[in-house]
């Protein structure tokens, strides 16, 4: 495979030198390419599914959880077979759902680096891998989730999840009242990502809108 | 094979419900047991299987013998002294069976 060493890779966009990281990816994924054992059009195309279909896997899997109860179950028994009954191939990810009632809710983290359910949510957001919220999020989730306007009553435990090992983690959030009769396409709409990691809950719209007092 | 988010673990030291402890060790090295849990009691909350060691696999080795990799729930009062929540705020994560001893 033929190779120009100055051509510029769309990913140098930011400024400044690369980092050490960088220059170790980017050398070994020149190496792959040179040996044929992969193309920087199957590098490109992967990211791109991290950054634009992956990112929708989840809201769809947690709203079909919504609209079919004995889904939600076998989802929360066994979240990878579930997934893969559904159709969802989530390859390396070994997926545990964890469910929010009005007694718990759950978030999510990783403290010893950035574990994320990729093959379901797309890229981990920026404060994911942030130092100050896997720092603060396991001693004080409360005034963490206060920060993304999560405020949660004492009376509800929180369960702090950290993903620091071989497994994966989803939340399936309460189904907001004001959705009966929504199609799933609906309710995947307010399934946003940060939903799916527990710093936000979701709302119908019309709920979401009163404490702004935006009508006023 | 059905694809399953867990894998067997027929020979295995701890169940669900079991009270274990995090040891107490710093080993140099690739570890998956975050420090602040080391020495803290918590319960086995589900068991996930066995996998590789990551502790072997950060070095080039295969692994072998896999590991018991359990979920362990701590209450946040036991983890940390000053936690300002209630009592029912919990933390919960993987330990792999040589981290941990019976409480």
């Amino acid at each position: 495979m033929s190779h120009d060493p100055h051509h510029a890779h769309p990913r140098d966009a930011e400024e400044g030198p690369p980092g050490e990281h960088e220059i170790m990816s980017r050398a070994m994924q020149e190496l792959l390419e040179e040996k044929g054992i992969l193309t920087a059009e199957q590098v490109r195309r992967r990211m791109e599914l991290f950054e634009q279909e992956y990112p929708q896997r989840g809201s769809r899997v947690i709203a079909h959880a919504w609209a079919d109860p004995a889904f939600k179950k076998r989802l929360l028994e066994d979240a990878k077979a579930a997934c893969a009954e559904w159709g969802l191939d989530l390859e390396a990810d070994r997926l545990i759902a964890v469910e929010n009632t009005p007694q718990v809710h759950n978030v999510i983290v990783c403290t010893l680096c950035s574990c994320y359910p990729r093959a379901l949510l797309g890229m981990p957001p920026t404060w994911y891998k942030s130092e100050n919220y896997r720092r603060r999020v396991v001693r004080e989730p409360r005034a963490v989730l206060k920060e993304f306007g999560t405020i949660l009553a004492q009376d509800v435990s929180i369960r702090v999840h950290d993903s620091n090992a071989d497994m994966r983690y989803v939340v399936v959030p309460m189904r907001p009242d004001g959705t009966e009769g929504w199609s799933e396409e609906e309710l995947a709409s307010i399934l946003t990502r940060d939903t799916l990691v527990g710093v936000a809950i979701p709302r119908a719209p019309r709920d979401a809108d009163q404490p702004t007092g935006r009508a006023a | 094979m059905t694809p399953s988010a867990y894998t067997p673990a027929p020979q295995r030291r701890f169940n669900v419900g079991d009270l274990v402890r995090v040891k107490r060790s710093d080993p140099p090295g690739h570890r998956r047991t975050p420090s602040y849990v080391k020495g803290k009691e918590g319960t086995i909350e589900r068991v996930c299987g066995s996998f590789p060691n990551p502790e072997e696999l950060a070095y080039g080795f295969d692994g072998e013998p896999k590991r018991v990799l359990y979920r362990v729930r701590f209450r946040q009062k036991e983890v940390w002294d000053k936690y300002e929540g209630p009592d029912g705020d919990w933390i919960e994560m993987e330990i792999y069976e040589h981290w941990l001893e019976r409480a």
